[in-house]
């Protein structure tokens, strides 16, 4: 389809004032070669019935960058052909009737240097409630090696994060303290206390507890920090729990954020809603005072989910590695939320590779250097226990975060012994790895082997073991061989 | 108490035959492996001593053991941990790292709270062994 002869206007005639498609206004330019500094972008455009596929796709790159829905003369007072996105690509969605994946190439200067707020008002501005368009998606970006390094990027990564909490060779271990709401800040301490003494190496706060009339913030963040240092002095190993800053004001969660800091916290949690400005100023934060930045993906479900219209989280992950948290739930596959295992390997490469190369089974539509930032900790969680242990290290290796919240705090035994468990299942898992063994297909039996030593896990297997979350995905890879189902 | 650092601490101290398979493993992998050694454990005592330098370019596992033997030998009551080095770029660190010797009894940490303003507690970790001077921190 991109063979379509059409006539881009040029000269004087460009100009005239009136209407013109977009496609002959130089958005659609299918001799075009994108250039190394160019940033691109890849949508899913689902044009209204009647809408040539072309003509919708160099709207998308149009309203995403120079043009309005009339020509306008002032354009002849800017180098308006080098600002003007051109759409070079536009093909139709494998086994998507009416979908179509349109390339775009942003010329450098359409964008502020490190500015996630200026990236994503262009990128995904105006263009999304375009009436030609029945849907929108951005599913993947290439940014150029010259605008990665105008970012500061996560501000600790998983190397240092690692040398700071002593902690290599090893999934990380942590629970979200359970019920989310209503505990107060001596009962919720308790649960801290409990699940790191276990083994845990982190508890976290859930993404809406931030201070409320049950528990006000410096409450918790008290009685969590007397839970860390004695729970650290117990095990002889640095704990840590996330707390999260989150706040209406920007003033509130800087003096959340001090006092975490005051109180010897080593991480400090906030919440995607707060938006990009806000995320990237606390990160430059934790980068000026050696703290761990833990982002919950709260509310990105609302536009990543479903594949006709949104952001693919892929390009989520992407923003939030230059944004620069050092921690991002990035799914788990196996557990109760949203997630296709060949798009979620996707993302952890996203967050720890330093080149992607372009992966279509995983939704990598680009090759994307990353020029030396610093590796972005995934974190899976929602529904996982420790007798899925041995699926968790497989599909998703060592530098991650597996939080068993429910898994822990829901063992029969108590919360340290649920702790104890997964912390258990872990290592007994990792030294089989390491041993040369199978744990795919020998991990029931390492877990069986590891619970004959360790009450806690055998009780945490024989609770858990027929629980598992079988449901369709609904973001799944448009090249994938066969369909996906998560296991 | 038992002290839970490194990659193995909840499992069943591991056996000669179990620590030479992770050796392995790591030299397999290209990673020097480093033996430590110390009578301080407090978590943020990062530089332990070293029995030598990192083994680098070693391909086999014995050549390891035999260096954790002579440390054990002369070090049997302190905590020795092996650690494995990746010099590959974009990580240059410490890869995966384990204790292969604990001191036969383990006192554990003093938890100290000094009170500050507000509620505010400043706290302090401090092994109870580290009291006495090193080296003879956990003689009998």
């Amino acid at each position: 389809m991109n063979e379509q002869i059409v006539t881009t206007v040029r000269g004087k005639d460009r100009y005239k004032a009136g209407v013109m498609e977009y496609k002959r206004m130089g958005y659609w330019e299918p001799d075009y070669t994108p250039k190394d500094t160019d940033v691109i972008a890849l949508f899913r455009v689902t044009p209204q019935d009647g809408v040539d596929p072309i003509e919708a796709s160099a709207a998308v790159a149009g309203e995403s960058s120079t043009a309005t829905w009339t020509v306008v003369w002032t354009d002849r007072l800017t180098a308006a052909e080098k600002y003007r996105a051109k759409c070079y690509r536009v093909d139709p969605v494998p086994n998507g009737p009416g979908q179509y994946f349109a390339y775009i190439a942003y010329d450098l200067d359409l964008f502020e240097a490190g500015s996630i707020a200026n990236l994503s008002a262009s990128i995904i501005g105006n263009v999304f409630g375009f009436k030609p368009l029945k849907a929108l998606r951005l599913e993947d970006m290439r940014f150029p090696v010259a605008y990665v390094k105008t970012f500061q990027g996560p501000a600790t990564g998983i190397v240092v994060e690692r040398e700071r909490l002593d902690k290599f060779g090893r999934p990380l271990l942590g629970a979200t303290v359970k019920p989310k709401l209503g505990l107060s800040g001596r009962n919720y301490g308790r649960v801290v206390y409990e699940a790191l003494k276990g083994g845990l190496d982190f508890t976290k706060d859930d993404e809406n507890i931030n201070s409320q009339p049950f528990m006000h913030w410096r409450e918790r963040f008290l009685y969590c920090m007397e839970a860390v240092n004695k729970a650290q002095a117990a095990s002889g190993e640095i704990k840590g729990s996330y707390l999260n800053v989150t706040a209406a004001t920007m003033e509130e969660m800087y003096e959340r954020a001090e006092f975490a800091k005051e109180l010897g916290s080593v991480i400090v949690m906030i919440d995607l809603v707060i938006g990009y400005t806000a995320i990237q100023s606390m990160a430059k934060w934790a980068r000026r005072n050696d703290m761990i930045l833990h982002l919950h993906r709260a509310g990105h479900s609302t536009y990543t989910r479903q594949k006709s219209h949104g952001v693919s989280f892929r390009v989520i992950a992407k923003w939030m590695r230059l944004a620069g948290v050092d921690h991002i739930h990035a799914g788990t596959v196996v557990g109760k939320l949203e997630g296709d295992p060949f798009t979620t390997r996707g993302y952890y490469d996203v967050c720890r590779e330093d080149f992607n190369p372009t992966n279509l089974e995983h939704g990598i539509f680009f090759d994307q250097p990353w020029a030396s930032l610093n590796k972005l900790m995934p974190v899976a969680s929602g529904g996982i226990h420790a007798g899925q242990m041995h699926q968790l290290i497989d599909l998703l290796g060592e530098d991650v975060v597996l939080q068993f919240g429910g898994g822990t705090i829901g063992h029969p035994m108590g919360i340290a012994a649920g702790a104890t468990a997964n912390r258990v299942a872990l290592e007994a898992m990792i030294l089989a790895r390491n041993e040369g063994r199978n744990i795919l297909e020998e991990g029931p039996e390492i877990l069986a082997q590891a619970a004959n030593h360790c009450t806690p896990l055998k009780a945490a297997i024989d609770v858990w073991k027929d629980v598992s979350f079988n449901y369709q995905s609904t973001d799944t890879p448009d090249f994938s061989p066969a369909v996906s189902v998560s296991m | 108490m038992r002290i839970t650092q490194g990659c193995f601490s909840f499992l069943p101290d591991l056996t000669d035959g179990q620590i030479s398979r992770q050796v392995q493993y790591c030299l397999d992998k290209g990673w020097a492996v480093n033996i430590e050694f110390t009578d301080d454990p407090h978590p943020r005592n990062t530089f332990w001593d070293m029995w030598g330098l990192p083994m680098f370019d070693l391909p086999d596992a014995a050549g390891v053991m035999m260096e954790l033997a002579e440390c054990r030998r002369v070090y049997a009551d302190r905590y020795i941990r092996l650690s494995a080095f990746d010099s590959g770029h974009g990580w240059e660190s410490v890869k995966i790292s384990f204790l292969v010797n604990r001191p036969k009894e383990e006192p554990g940490f003093r938890l100290h709270r000094e009170e500050a303003a507000g509620r505010a507690l400043r706290y302090t970790t401090t092994a109870y062994a580290a009291d006495r001077p090193e080296g003879r921190r956990y003689e009998g």
